[in-house]
């Protein structure tokens, strides 16, 4: 064997250059799609985004977001999953792999942010560090207000804990304290979000936190490029 | 037993090393489990709706594109085991021109593309770089060079792509059908000498590439190009 270079592109946080991708998990109808595209229509004027959905059944994530119109479709790709929507956020990233490289060819190199969007999972799904260099997992009120407590992959690891529909909170009877106290007792301190996308159509909250990843990631970026 | 170095093909049970092992395990992550060999379409169409209609199906994919993937796999081999300069290139038209599909080629070529990815982080070689000039090489030219950047033999090679050539659509057909995956395991062994005698045959012949089997099935062909236009479809192929 010659020499060869071990360079590896998938470091825990981005090298200088290369878009910061961030996954966004959780369990069917929790609110995956409406956070993103959330996302997207608050953060596309301030950064070069992109989206990549991984559809249990169709294209339809990547036709929501394509109707509502939230980002241009150059800059939506949908994944197909084999019926396996953990394997391929996680133990076989290849398909996601190639989507978010094709995205950044595709725009040159000056996106910001990729938000990859995994299918409708259970609470074991993770990322993997290969694919997201951060992940959000998005729950529901109306799913149980034990799910923090029986934890989870997702619930505990994940780098922000989104609760959605709040609003909903009191008609299903969920406590919301409860799942705020269990949360942060499984999560060990990392942050947890409660977001009512019906009252709050813009999730400033998690908008916030997405900004700050960003910054950080570049702010790595600018020292990793100082220092080599 | 000691492996058949010389791919002439003569009946000696291939025994793999755990470097050729890892390429044949289906965790290999390199995009295999989003891609169902043509039974996603077939499902759709009614034509395998059982475990005996999957082992028909099975045993007609690998008589058919599974032996010429194979001997693609054996000649890419044997190759990559030569000198630079390779002419991967030619190599490529080659699997172009046995695969009259074009949803079949891009299926191909986007597999090829991850295995690649997989390949050159784990068994870094060569003849892979030089593969990665094609950017979306045909999967069975990668499987091939991986093989012998994993240390194979094209009989080794060619063993690993029929293996898959059924493994995968069988793994399919549990996940869209429900069928009971031990009845499944029992069809792959039912197969497995099926399965060596198209190795063996798929690697007895890696120099003369035009000389390599062009066997393929029509009905995977058009099931291929119906399948890019069906919806719902949780396969990319």
């Amino acid at each position: 064997m010659g020499a060869h270079h071990e360079h590896d592109p998938h470091e825990a946080a981005p090298a200088h250059g290369r878009a910061l991708r961030l996954g966004i998990g959780g369990p069917v109808g929790s609110g995956k799609t409406a956070l993103t595209a959330a996302l997207c229509r608050v953060l596309r004027d301030e950064l070069e985004l992109a989206v990549v959905t991984n559809d249990i059944y169709t294209t339809e994530d990547a036709d929501f977001l394509r109707r509502e119109a939230v980002l241009a479709d150059d800059r939506i790709t949908a994944v197909r999953t084999g019926a396996c929507p953990h394997t391929a956020i996680r133990d076989d990233i290849s398909a996601n792999l190639d989507a978010v490289e094709e995205l950044e060819e595709r725009h040159g190199g000056a996106l910001d942010l990729v938000i990859v969007e995994s299918g409708g999972d259970n609470l074991t799904a993770l990322f993997s560090k290969g694919l997201a260099d951060r992940q959000i997992f998005v729950l529901d009120v109306a799913g149980g207000d034990d799910v923090p407590r029986k934890g989870g992959l997702g619930v505990a690891a994940a780098d922000l804990l989104v609760v959605n529909k709040t609003d909903l909170a009191a008609m299903v009877g969920s406590d919301l304290d409860l799942m705020a106290r269990d949360a942060a007792r499984v999560r060990d301190g990392r942050p947890v979000a409660f977001t009512s996308l019906r009252e709050h159509p813009g999730a400033p909250e998690v908008a916030g936190w997405v900004r700050g990843v960003v910054r950080a990631a570049r702010a790595h970026g600018r020292a990793h490029a100082n220092a080599s | 037993m000691p492996n058949d170095h010389g791919g002439s093909g003569a009946a000696v049970p291939v025994s793999l090393p755990a470097r050729l092992l890892l390429l044949a395990d289906s965790r290999l992550p390199a995009g295999g489990h989003v891609h169902s060999g043509g039974l996603e379409p077939a499902v759709l169409a009614g034509a395998v709706a059982d475990v005996a209609g999957l082992a028909g199906f099975l045993r007609g994919r690998l008589a058919t594109s599974g032996l010429a993937g194979a001997a693609l796999a054996a000649a890419a081999c044997a190759h990559a085991s030569a000198e630079a300069p390779w002419a991967w290139a030619r190599l490529d038209l080659e699997a172009d021109a046995r695969t009259p599909s074009p949803a079949q080629r891009r299926a191909s070529r986007a597999q090829g593309r991850s295995l690649l990815r997989a390949a050159r982080r784990t068994w870094p070689h060569p003849a892979l770089d030089a593969l990665a000039a094609l950017r979306e090489p045909h999967h069975p030219l990668v499987q091939g060079a991986a093989a012998a950047a994993a240390g194979g033999a094209p009989r080794d090679a060619a063993a690993i792509s029929a293996y898959g050539a059924v493994t995968g659509p069988a793994s399919a057909g549990v996940r869209l059908l429900g069928l009971d995956p031990l009845a499944v395991h029992r069809v792959l062994a039912d197969l497995s000498a099926e399965i060596d005698a198209v190795a063996a045959e798929a690697s007895r012949e890696t120099g003369d590439w035009a000389a390599l089997p062009a066997t393929s099935a029509p009905a995977l062909d058009l099931y291929a190009e119906l399948h890019q236009g069906a919806e719902p479809r949780l396969f990319e192929s």
